[in-house]
């Protein structure tokens, strides 16, 4: 697979030589680390120009006390192809520091990512600027803590339980 | 209830009884489920509905998906937070009288889900009747819980309003 990414990777350095900041390869499948000022127009390069049409999933990773910049966001995109070498995939990372947690939304690139955009959001707290609807999408709506920032007590049900009390009176009504 | 066949009294034979006693007779013999299913518990709840285990036997076949035509609540399955104000909400609109059965270990205490958004049981937020366990129960489980309902029904019944 990652023989297959050659021109890929090449075609990305020639456009973007200062943004791709480090390529890593584990187990035939290539990870792309990104800048994340310049997201939307890799992504935008990636569809329009390399034909990775799909948006197979994008998420988020907290590194707290691991590492700095704190959090990920990880994209894996596919090109789907007729022939079985044109069908590849890779993943991009962008590195989010704790102060600065924004980046560009893709969603008006993949129009599916707006769901996982709002999921990320959610469940990290990370602002996708540009995105048509950001929201709570899991969590209720005036739930504040974010559950899976690794700062979170996964046995905290405090604020579950004033959510479920707001919306039992406003049922009430 | 006695049975009275004394010819002088007509010959073909009558019950006494309470008002109440019939009341809670009817409702016991003719449960009607209101179906609260959000995972697999929900499964196995079907297979007492269906005809191998045939909760029909007791009655209780008549599963209304409108809380307002039941009278039993069999919560099944795991409850969030998100997911209990609603369903706090339609046990406001059964209409009394009214029992609950929590069905599943998810139900009864959170189950294997100790996390920020399972509820810990449902009788944080519900009065609930009976409790089975199990993940998921067998659908004897379920069928003993529905005759220990229709038990509590006959013993304490519930007052006519």
């Amino acid at each position: 697979m990652s023989v297959d990414l050659e021109p890929v990777i090449d075609s990305l350095k020639n456009e973007f030589p200062q943004d791709i900041i480090d390529i890593k390869e584990y187990r035939g499948e290539t990870t792309l680390l990104v800048s994340k000022e310049r997201i939307f127009k890799i992504c935008a390069y990636l569809k329009d120009g390399l034909d990775f049409t799909f948006l197979a999933d994008l998420t988020a990773v907290d590194y707290l006390e691991v590492k700095s910049p704190r959090y990920e966001v990880v994209y894996h995109i596919h090109r789907f192809g007729p022939e079985c070498e044109e069908n590849v995939r890779i993943r991009l990372k962008a590195e989010l520091s704790e102060e600065d947690i924004e980046i560009d939304s893709v969603t008006p690139v993949w129009s599916g990512a707006d769901w996982l955009e709002r999921e990320v959001y959610d469940m990290f707290g990370i602002e996708f600027i540009g995105h048509p609807d950001l929201r709570r999408i899991l969590m209720p709506e005036d739930y504040e803590p974010f559950p899976l920032r690794k700062d979170f007590d996964v046995r905290n049900r405090e604020a579950s339980k004033r959510s479920f009390e707001k919306a039992l009176e406003e049922g009430a009504d | 209830m006695g049975v009275n066949s004394d010819p002088l009294l007509g010959g073909e034979g009558f019950l006494t009884t309470t008002i109440e006693t019939l009341a809670n007779w009817g409702r016991k013999n003719s449960l009607w489920p209101m179906p609260f299913g959000t995972a697999c518990c929900a499964i196995e709840m079907m297979g007492v509905f269906a005809s191998r285990f045939d909760l029909a036997r007791f009655g209780a076949e008549v599963a209304r998906f409108s809380p307002r035509q039941a009278d039993l609540m069999i919560v099944s399955g795991t409850i969030t937070y998100k997911m209990a104000s609603v369903c706090r909400r339609i046990y406001d609109q059964m209409p009394e009288p009214k029992w609950v059965i929590a069905m599943g270990s998810c139900t009864c205490g959170g189950g294997p889900f100790d996390s920020y958004a399972v509820v810990q049981g449902i009788d944080e937020f519900l009065p609930v009747d009976v409790y089975v366990g199990g993940c998921p129960p067998r659908p004897e489980a379920l069928i003993d819980a529905v005759i220990k309902i229709q038990k509590k029904i006959e013993m304490q019944g519930a007052p006519l309003v």
